[in-house]
């Protein structure tokens, strides 16, 4: 009779870019269950935020993730204005847009790099990366920033950006479309990449939408959710739709971000294309008072922000529900049954973020 | 401000949730507010973009019967409430014991208010805290 045997999976592990551990319940090769321990990048943010005011705190949240930052601040001030009846000025709105879709495209070249390197892939891995830095080139030539851009605000965006610089975004994006027409064919068609993707980790659609799956990781098992389609911002003026595979495994996770990164770059092409004149912000005097739940898509999925005012400087409560939070629960539904040899590439599927899931 | 909120109580609680799921509710996470003498524990469910919430007013000392036996992917924002807050958490399927998120160093339940313990406040440098 087989004897299970408990292995651990990290919290250092070479495919792991944060410290996350699997307790692995094997039976010879194969994953029977998996148990998940996290607390090594707990940061206390939300406890944080309750002594910093609702001003400062846009910034102290940008700081929970240092991937999908700029819209973890578009999702707080989102909530804040609805509590505070503020509507940001239209351009305001459409530079949010375009900033979130550069943050989602640097998030996805990452994300598929990761991938590439977990399953041996290395020179892919560079090549993505390298297309990723035009991304940022052109996040810090629109904000001053890489990572932390800081440009969203209360009531609009703190920076505008002029005609010019606009035009360069869209040259950049020509490049990084070319660079995406050279790598993605490899990443989708190459036999040995296909080898350690298809049928593996494989989530069903009733599993993952039981489990809470959000982002990728349920457009890949079939379900079309994308928050996008709701029109925040001004994504209301835009064409988009949801990305949607069916196979639920490692292959169709990794398809819909490229579809993703298409979208991301036809999204800021049509921003870019129809954004308006104006103001980018609109003053206010009040204080956010009452509660609101305020959601946006990011690149792993839904974000969730709970916000309790109570009419002074002072947030009462400040919850934010992370998409890899979410997903923490399919990712052990991927791992039952699985072989060993591929656990890295299933976690890594689903574009695992600890410092949000931990905050 | 809050759309789509239904009262409960620990005693029906697990009847209400039990009833949103083959309704085509999905799961999305908890809340739990620290209001002074009691806690506000805000259950979240979506379908078709609209939000549905249950809140619960959960006396402090009070425990929270768990509904990860009937949603498991509330095991995870349970065992989170448990550890920030010292709610205890009752009938986890996977039960952390207070060491979920926190280390064994960490100070307990760093976001429950807890009445006569001073908490950080504002301005001040947190050393200058007592926190337990």
């Amino acid at each position: 009779m087989a004897k299970n045997t408990i292995i651990p999976f990290g919290p250092q592990h070479p495919v792991l870019p944060e410290p996350i551990q699997l307790r692995l319940v094997l039976d010879e090769e194969r994953v029977v269950s998996a148990i998940p321990v996290v607390g090594y990048v707990h940061r206390g943010l939300e406890k944080l935020a309750e002594q910093k005011d609702f001003l400062q705190d846009t910034y102290l949240i940008e700081r929970i993730c240092g991937i999908c930052s700029f819209i973890h601040s578009l999702t707080y001030s989102m909530g804040i204005e609805n509590m505070m009846g503020l509507t940001p000025p239209p351009r305001a709105q459409y530079l949010r847009v375009i900033w979130s879709e550069l943050h989602r495209m640097h998030s996805h070249l990452l994300a598929t790099g990761l991938l590439a390197d977990a399953f041996g892939f290395e020179n892919l891995f560079m090549q993505l990366w390298r297309t990723r830095e035009h991304i940022m080139d052109a996040m810090e030539a629109t904000t001053g920033a890489r990572v932390m851009l800081g440009t969203c605000c209360i009531g609009g965006v703190r920076k505008d950006v002029s005609e010019e610089l606009l035009k360069s975004v869209l040259k950049t994006l020509v490049t990084v479309e070319k660079e995406l027409d050279e790598h993605m064919p490899v990443l989708l068609n190459d036999y040995s990449v296909k080898q350690r993707m298809c049928g593996v980790g494989v989530l069903d659609k009733q599993v993952a939408y039981e489990r809470g799956a959000v982002g990728p990781t349920a457009r890949a098992s079939g379900i079309a959710m994308d928050l996008r389609t709701q029109g925040y911002a001004a994504y209301g003026d835009l064409d988009v739709e949801p990305m949607v595979e069916t196979d639920g495994d490692c292959y169709a996770r990794t398809k819909v971000r490229v579809r993703e990164l298409y979208q991301s770059l036809n999204l800021v092409r049509q921003a870019i294309g129809k954004i308006p004149d104006g103001p980018i912000n609109v003053p206010f005097k009040t204080k956010p008072d009452g509660e609101v739940i305020s959601r946006a898509e990011q690149p792993r999925g839904e974000v969730l922000y709970y916000l309790k005012g109570n009419g002074t400087d002072m947030l009462e409560r400040l919850r934010v529900r992370t998409p890899t939070f979410a997903n923490i629960p399919p990712v052990l539904a991927m791992l039952a049954g699985c072989e060993l040899a591929d656990v890295g590439v299933i976690v890594i599927s689903i574009d695992p973020c600890i410092s949000c899931t931990e905050r | 401000m809050i759309n789509n909120v239904e009262n409960i109580t620990v005693d029906n609680l697990l009847d209400k949730v039990a009833s949103k799921m083959p309704l085509g509710f999905r799961f999305v996470t908890m809340t739990c507010v620290d209001c002074g003498e009691h806690f506000d524990i805000l259950y979240h469910f979506d379908k078709n973009y609209e939000l549905s919430n249950f809140r619960l007013s959960l006396k402090k000392g009070e425990s929270l019967p768990s509904i990860s036996g009937l949603i498991f992917a509330a095991l995870v924002v349970e065992n989170e409430i448990q550890d920030l807050f010292g709610v205890k958490v009752t009938g986890l399927v996977l039960d952390y014991e207070g060491r979920f998120l926190l280390t064994e160093t960490a100070p307990e339940r760093p976001l429950c208010r807890v009445p006569g313990v001073m908490m950080v406040e504002a301005g001040k440098p947190a050393e200058a805290a007592e926190v337990k």
